[in-house]
């Protein structure tokens, strides 16, 4: 019972051999992210303002795919999205093709909050993000050096295909979050609001123009009274298997534990694709994945937290 | 051998007071396009075809809000976007912010079928379109006359409010406003939908869902979406799980408020509450208008893969029609 915090920086087959100059930065800033958003709920903040917090902070790692650090389109450009969701309202707000501002997130809220609209995109949510006054920088201020090498590896081994359910030719880049890496966050507070965050900079060498899962509310994000759910993986398989709502669905429709509707969507998703974090009402966590691993970190108000990538990454109490 | 099935629609959330021949009108190109998808299903046309090819119908009549006679966007413009999903393998495919592509519903598909994504939207989805060789047409062909009027009506409205489930206050001269500010839902002109009075809203969104004789479902929905949208506005036509959902048991397409079919993911609860609750179709439909919907518009068609048709609204009317293999066949405005 009492608050609980999930957060991730996306699934995907980061292998055991990630050295620790890759590892340790993530871990620290996940460490950094749960700690802020245990201190706001602790402070009593909202859930929907500790998971735009704690997304933020996320969004400003250039070692996570989200801001600063997004992966590059084929053009060599940045196009972020996110979406913000309050299990409570059921007001949501999303952005896509988001390329000069600071926190995505934000923007997200904003159209949550300031709209009569859910969802903007590409100039129509750059013209929102001027009218608000929101920070907007340089889109060079999203591009690192190591995401220029990515676009350059992923167009060498032709990452992106025609028919992306053929193999993939070529050899994955060695810190591979890259194809799959989202950040997310997810919140219960203690007066029992649910809410959900997500936000990424896509798939590395995507095609302009591209919406992948995340902006989209029931694919990436999805909050209501029962549970809020954040995803990360392919989008393409997200969006078609409805990940985030199916796990609140099958919770209000069969009954389900979140541990038992979280383990069941990602059973139904291809092997290697996806993974989530999910807070329940009751304070629950679950952060199942079928990748090699998922940056994740979680913090109830009993005591619990953990912070780890694969599977076998053990929790304190 | 399962037995096929369509429905179709083009739009809830329909004016009490819309002229008689503005009806017959409707229910004119709504038995074309039906009858087109009959006789497609006749012929053994998969799923997936057919619900194309009555989309693309009608999006080429100015008579619904998509493709020739979509709404327009607060600037003039006109934005489109579609979605379609096969329920064979949940393939899916979308587009938004199309401006130029004559059919936005056949470069949803190609999406789907000639890319690694799923969606894409404005420039990328229009640079999409001309490397696939779609027809495209000037902005100005997608604009009526009739539009350009609404727009104007909206506007003087002050539609789209900073939120539209807040009563109109401050009230000026338009008639129309005066009417909104009424908000009295479900009652003649007092309707409001998505902050526009319903005289104003007009029809909307055109869909198809269809289950064919090998018992594949398939559903296609799309739309210009809001009049008066701020330039960007995404709704939830595009939306797998929002605007359109297509698995094994059922096929679904959703139209009224954008906003509220997103927060219910109205067209994936259909079938979730199918496969999770065992509810046959129409009562899954009846299910989610009534019990999802919060305080939402909306209306939905749906089919089964064993070939029945359903389709439930919580508002003044859906311009619809429906036909299933044993004969019956329907096109209706009002419940």
């Amino acid at each position: 019972m009492g608050w609980a915090i999930a957060l991730h920086g996306g699934a995907g087959d980061i292998p055991r051999s990630l050295p620790p100059e890759r590892r340790e930065p993530r871990l620290a800033t996940l460490r950094r992210c749960l700690d802020l958003g245990v201190a706001a709920l602790q402070a009593g903040r909202t859930a929907l303002d500790v998971v735009e917090l704690v997304v933020r902070e996320l969004e400003n790692c250039p070692h996570f795919n989200a801001g600063r650090g997004s992966v590059l389109t084929t053009d060599g450009t940045v196009e972020m999205e996110a979406s913000i969701m309050d299990g409570t309202t059921m007001g949501c707000g999303a952005v896509s093709g988001v390329s000069t501002v600071v926190n995505a997130i934000s923007l997200a809220r904003l159209v949550m909050d300031k709209t009569p609209h859910i969802y903007l995109a590409f100039q129509g949510a750059e013209a929102f993000a001027r009218d608000q006054g929101v920070e907007t920088v340089d889109p060079s201020h999203f591009i690192t050096e190591e995401n220029i090498d990515r676009l350059r590896q992923a167009k060498q081994a032709n990452r992106v295909q025609i028919d992306y359910t053929q193999p993939m030719e070529g050899q994955p880049p060695k810190d591979d979050n890259s194809r799959t890496g989202t950040v997310g966050c997810v919140a219960v507070d203690a007066s029992r609001n649910l809410a959900s965050a997500t936000s990424t900079g896509g798939m590395v060498n995507k095609m302009a123009g591209r919406i992948g899962d995340t902006p989209v509310i029931g694919a990436g994000t999805y909050a209501n009274a029962l549970c809020a759910v954040s995803a990360t993986g392919k989008g393409e398989a997200i969006i078609r298997h409805t990940v985030a709502r199916d796990v609140a669905a099958l919770m209000e429709h069969q009954g389900l534990t979140l541990r038992d509707a979280a383990e069941h969507v990602v059973a139904g998703v291809p092997r290697g694709n996806f993974g989530l974090v999910a807070v329940s009402v009751s304070g629950e966590i679950s952060m199942p994945h079928n990748t090699t691993g998922m940056f994740r970190a979680c913090a109830t108000e009993g005591g619990y937290s953990e912070v780890g990538i694969w599977p076998d990454d053990g929790g304190e109490t | 051998m399962a037995r096929w099935a369509i429905a179709i629609h083009g739009g809830a959330g329909v004016d009490p007071n819309l002229p008689e021949h503005r009806q017959e009108e409707a229910k004119r190109v709504l038995a074309r396009c039906l009858q087109l998808g009959v006789d497609l299903l006749r012929a053994g046309t998969p799923a997936l075809d057919v619900v194309e090819a009555v989309v693309r119908e009608l999006e080429s009549d100015p008579c619904f809000n998509s493709g020739r006679g979509s709404a327009l966007s607060r600037s003039g413009s006109v934005e489109m976007e579609a979605s379609i999903m096969d329920g064979r393998g949940r393939r899916c495919g979308a587009v938004s912010g199309v401006s130029t592509v004559k059919n936005p519903v056949s470069l949803a598909r190609r999406v789907m079928e000639k890319s690694p994504h799923s969606y894409l939207a404005f420039d990328g989805a229009e640079e999409f379109a001309r490397e696939q060789g779609l027809e495209v047409v000037d902005n100005s062909y997608f604009i009526t006359e009739e539009n350009v009027g609404m727009l104007k009506l909206a506007k003087e409205a002050n539609s789209i409010l900073f939120d539209y489930r807040i009563p109109l206050t401050g009230a000026d001269t338009c008639s129309a406003l005066a009417a909104a500010s009424e908000k009295n839902h479900g009652a003649g002109n007092g309707m409001v939908m998505n902050g526009l009075p319903i005289s104003i809203y007009a029809p909307e969104t055109v869909g198809c869902a269809v289950v064919d004789s090998t018992g594949a479902c398939a559903a296609a929905t799309s739309t210009g979406g809001l009049m008066n949208k701020m330039n960007g506005r995404i709704g939830d036509s595009p939306l797998i799980g929002s605007g359109t959902y297509a698995c094994k048991a059922c096929a679904v397409s959703c139209t009224g408020e954008g906003e509220a079919i997103i927060r219910s993911t109205l067209a994936r609860d259909v079938a979730a509450v199918m496969e999770y609750k065992g509810l046959p179709l129409q009562e899954a439909v009846d299910y989610c208008v009534n019990e999802r919907l919060d305080e939402g518009f909306a209306g939905l068609i749906a089919v089964s893969g064993t070939g029945e048709v359903a389709y439930g609204f919580n508002c003044t009317g859906m311009f619809r029609g429906c036909a299933t293999e044993d004969g019956f066949m329907e096109v209706g405005i009002w419940e």
